[in-house]
Formats: structure tokens, C-alpha cells, sequence
């Protein structure tokens, strides 16, 4: 317990020295907000978004971004990192597992994540008057279970991938699938009715998080296929995952 | 009483053999060498006896443990330098000695380890900032940061200029001063002659030979040969009727003697007692570089 507190102090170190992908991860859908707030017409409520601004719409797929971007690229990236430069292996060698480095980068993920949508939630709130989530439970439950089910479509990636070259391109299209039904690319009401549809269903869930911002509680059925693909992948990723 | 026994070790991968009929033992204090070209099936037999790797035949023992079902207990007390492993980019010096520290119940001290190493002075430089002979230092202090009883070693100077190899040679010479066991796997001749009590030369997966680097030299070119010229008339059959004296002969003023064993001491004395200096004196041995080729039918790729 005592190493791997040693091998999480160590990493997260390591994640804060790195301010590239920090900025990248963290405060990305923070940037993107604030640039497209600073635009006043998309600031004007507006009957296309049931009488809200477009900027309240599109908050929760910029919430997509981070999801995107720390569970399906930085965390693949890392991991294939660390076995293709033998950082698992001669860890291997030693009392602590590697296990542990493995769990100590999901809780920073985790915690990215979070403070990702803390910060974007309240800059959206503080800058742009967009409502904090209404049905908090329901966003709590959609946040984590779209995690959950995106972190593990990262682990599978990492698993499969023997470098970090071949993690990275593995890891661009399933980003730019999650990205593009996550409605982060183009707004969810430009896309067809069918692939608007579709986006509820794939990692991380956005019409889950969507519907929970603005006050419905997310429907089972779409919380459910986060924890499916949460489990399958995970488990995927269990059964292949090579230390080396 | 040997602190790691091998064998009959045998590893397949798929339809190659990596490692055919591998045995030895290494004893308590001693540096042990497994010397061969690349390919030979050396990593493979060490990554076995760190319990890397699960061999497919052949018996492992360490420390009187099993390196796969005791695992847990030999990692505290068995320190491993694996060929190729780095550290995160960012990592500092001081950072992953006191990681690498706290997996360990009895570790040494991280600040101690570091000056020993000659790192003093780069405890807060990052991994990437750190030359090739600075990196596999740190892999070294790594190795031993938990005070381990048997050091594996492998390919430690592979990739290293002359002078930092050196360095690097002294540093294990140290370390076994400190009662570590250690077990090197090296392609470099020098490194052997220089570093092992004893070797074991793996070729295509078997042992070949297995003694001392002088062991292995005499054995396979026991001749030496003396050259020197006399500071006086000297008649050659006062050399030739000495037993450790094969041959006798002259090359314009200088006398040429072979022979085996203690030869040089006979001739000195011999020399010594009729009041003849010898000039130039030079003596040739076969090196360990002639006994691998003799062994094994082929030179060492360096």
C-alpha cells in the first residue's frame, strides 16, 4: 500500500510536470468554451435548443472532448509507453507490481477527468450564465459510468497496442468516432436524426449527460450500454493486456 | 554454497530454441559471467533465474528459492539491471531512487546510493537530461536500491564510450566488494576478462565451456610465449633442459621461449642466477578472445 501511494505521488508528479498534455487534456473544452462564448449571437437563446443558448447545448459535448482525449489518447499513450520502454518489465522485477502503476494511472484519468468538468461546469455557470446540471445524481451516474466505459475502451487499446506509435494510431479513430457521436465536432442538431441517435449509445453516453444537465434524469437504457461497454472492454483489455 | 543453481534449463519459443541444455552454478560473493554472441540464449537464462520468464524444462533454484513460486520473497532480495529499460522522460534521479526504494523492506539509503554512483550532482536532473553512462548508472543504483544479495546485470556497458564503461566497471567491482553475488551477462570480452571470477560461454543455447577467464585461456592455448634479449652470451639448452620449457629458438638477438604452466618464473630464475638481464622482456598469452574462437568456431560479433 505504502508503494503504490509512492508509485500514484510519483505519477502525478509526472502528469503535472507535463503542461503540454495537461492543457490539452484538462482545459481544452475550457478554451473552446470560452472562445465560442465570447461570440454574442451563440450567447442568444434560441428555440433550436428548446429556448436555451447554443453554448448551453453544446457544453456537455465539449465535456466529450476530455472524455476523448484522456481515455482514448492520453491514457493509451502512456501506458504503451511505459511496456515499450521496459518501465513495466523493470518494474516487474521488483516487490511492486505493475499493477499498481496501471491503477495509479486510471485514478489520474479519474481525477483528470473530473477536474476537467468542475472546471468547465463553472466556467460555463460563471462566464455564460449556462445552468450547473440539474439533475446532479443523474450527471454524477452518466459522468462516471461514460468514464468508466471510455477509460476501458482506452485500457483495450492499450492492451493491443505493442507501442506507443501503434497505440496513437490505433487510439485516432476510435477518438474521432467518440468525438464526432459525441457531437464535438459537429453539433448534435446538424447531425441526421439516426447518427444523433447512435451517439446515445456510444462511449461516453453524451445524450446521457445531455439530458442530465438539463434536468431529465438519463434514460437506463443508455447508462446500461455504458456499463456493457465498460465491462466487455475491460474485460478485453484484462485478458490481453501484456506487461511487456 | 551456491547461491543460484541452473539446471539442465531449456526455453522454447514457438519452434526456436532460445536456451538448449544451460547449467551452472554461481557461488556466494562471486561475479559470474555469461559470456556469448548475441543470440546465444544469455537474457533468456538470466531473465529465467529473475523469474521473468517460466522455463519450458530444467530445474532453477535461488537462494535455495524458486524464482516463479517464490517470486514475492526472491524480488527483495534479488536487484535486476535488464537490458533496454528506461524511466519515464521526467523522472529525476533522486525521484526514482526513493520510488524505487520505498518497494523495498530494508532498502539502502537513496541519497547514500546516489553519491556512490557519482550522481551527486544530477539528483534533480530528469531522466531524458542524463548522458547513456549516467542512465545506466541509475539503473545500476536501481538494481541495488534494495539491498539485494544477488545483483543481475545484464548488458551493462553495451552502448557506453571506453571511459564510461570503465567507470562503470569499477562501479560492480565495488558493489562486490559490498558482499553482493553478481551475475553479468555481457558480449564483451574485455568486460569478462576484467570483471568475472568465473564465466559460463554460452553458444546456440548450450554451456561450452565453464572456468575462470585465465581457466578458459589456458585450457584452450596453454602455450605462452617469452621474448627477451640476453645482456650476455646465453647458452639456449640452460633454458631448454628447464620441464615448463617447450621450445627454445632465436630471432636475430633475441631468444624466443615457449612453454606452459609457471614458465616465465623458471626462465627469470634461471636468468637471475647466471647474472643475464633480460631486455625487452615481453610475454605473449593467448587471449580470452583465441579461446572463444577455439571453443565456439567463431569470433565474438562486437
Amino acid at each position: 500500500m505504502y508503494a503504490f501511494g509512492q508509485i500514484l505521488k510519483t505519477e502525478a508528479k509526472l502528469y503535472l510536470r507535463d503542461r503540454s498534455t495537461l492543457v490539452l487534456t484538462v482545459a481544452l473544452p475550457t478554451l473552446i468554451l470560452v472562445v465560442l462564448g465570447s461570440i454574442p449571437a451563440l450567447r442568444e437563446p434560441s428555440p433550436d435548443f428548446g429556448g436555451r443558448s447554443f453554448v448551453a447545448y453544446f457544453t456537455p459535448s465539449l465535456l466529450v472532448v476530455t472524455l476523448a482525449m484522456i481515455g482514448v489518447n492520453a491514457l493509451p499513450t502512456v501506458l504503451a509507453t511505459y511496456r515499450e520502454r521496459g518501465i513495466l518489465r523493470r518494474l516487474a522485477t521488483t516487490p511492486a507490481s505493475p499493477l499498481a502503476l496501471l491503477v495509479a494511472q486510471l485514478v489520474l484519468a479519474l481525477a483528470g477527468i473530473l477536474a476537467s468538468a468542475v472546471l468547465l461546469a463553472v466556467v460555463a455557470r460563471v462566464a455564460f450564465g449556462v445552468p450547473l446540471p440539474q439533475h446532479p445524481l443523474g450527471f454524477g451516474a452518466a459522468l462516471l459510468l461514460g468514464t468508466v466505459a471510455l477509460l476501458a475502451v482506452g485500457l483495450l487499446v492499450a492492451a493491443v497496442a505493442p507501442t506507443a506509435k501503434a497505440a496513437q494510431s490505433l487510439a485516432i479513430p476510435v477518438f474521432m468516432v467518440v468525438m464526432f457521436f459525441g457531437g464535438a465536432y459537429l453539433p448534435r442538431f446538424l447531425l441526421p436524426d439516426f447518427l444523433a441517435t447512435v451517439g446515445g449509445y456510444t462511449p461516453p453516453g453524451v445524450q446521457a449527460l445531455l439530458d442530465a444537465w438539463t434536468g431529465t434524469a438519463p434514460q437506463p437504457l443508455h447508462l446500461g450500454i455504458m456499463a456493457v461497454v465498460a465491462v466487455t472492454a475491460g474485460a478485453g483489455a484484462a485478458k490481453l493486456f501484456r506487461w511487456e | 554454497m551456491p547461491v543460484i543453481e541452473v539446471t539442465n534449463l531449456h526455453k522454447r519459443y514457438g519452434r526456436t530454441v532460445a536456451v538448449d541444455d544451460v547449467s551452472f552454478d554461481v557461488a556466494a560473493g562471486e561475479i559470474f559471467g555469461v559470456l556469448g554472441p548475441n543470440g546465444a540464449g544469455k537474457t533468456t537464462t538470466v531473465e529465467i533465474v529473475a523469474g521473468l520468464r517460466v522455463p519450458d524444462g530444467g530445474e532453477v533454484s535461488v537462494l535455495g528459492l524458486d524464482p516463479r513460486r517464490d517470486a514475492a520473497r526472491l524480488r527483495q532480495s534479488v536487484g535486476v539491471q535488464l537490458q533496454e529499460s528506461q524511466l519515464p522522460d521526467r523522472l529525476r534521479v533522486a525521484e526514482a531512487l526513493e520510488l524505487y526504494a520505498s518497494f523495498y523492506r530494508d532498502p539502502a539509503d537513496p541519497a547514500q546510493l546516489i553519491e556512490e554512483l557519482g550522481l551527486g550532482e544530477k539528483r534533480k536532473t530528469p531522466y531524458d537530461k542524463l548522458s547513456g553512462g549516467q542512465k545506466q548508472r541509475l539503473s545500476i543504483a536501481l538494481a541495488l536500491v534494495g539491498n539485494p544479495r544477488i545483483a543481475i546485470l545484464d548488458e551493462l556497458t553495451t552502448g557506453l564510450d571506453p571511459q564510461a564503461r570503465r567507470d562503470t566497471w569499477g562501479l560492480v567491482e565495488r558493489v562486490r566488494e559490498r558482499g553482493v553475488t553478481i551475475l553479468l551477462v555481457t558480449h564483451f570480452m574485455e568486460e569478462a576478462e576484467r570483471l568475472c571470477d568465473r564465466l559460463a560461454v554460452i553458444d546456440r543455447g548450450r554451456v561450452v565451456a565453464l572456468d575462470s577467464p585465465a581457466g578458459l585461456v589456458a585450457a584452450v592455448a596453454p602455450e605462452q610465449r617469452i621474448r627477451f634479449r640476453p645482456s650476455a652470451p646465453l647458452d639456449d639448452r640452460l633454458l631448454g633442459d628447464l620441464p615448463q620449457v617447450t621450445g627454445v629458438s632465436r630471432s636475430g638477438t633475441q631468444v624466443v621461449v615457449t612453454g606452459t604452466g609457471d614458465v616465465l618464473h623458471a626462465v627469470t630464475s634461471v636468468l637471475a642466477r647466471n647474472q643475464i638481464i633480460a631486455a625487452d622482456l615481453r610475454l605473449e598469452q593467448g587471449t580470452l578472445d583465441d579461446a572463444f574462437v577455439e571453443l565456439t568456431g567463431h569470433r565474438l560479433a562486437d
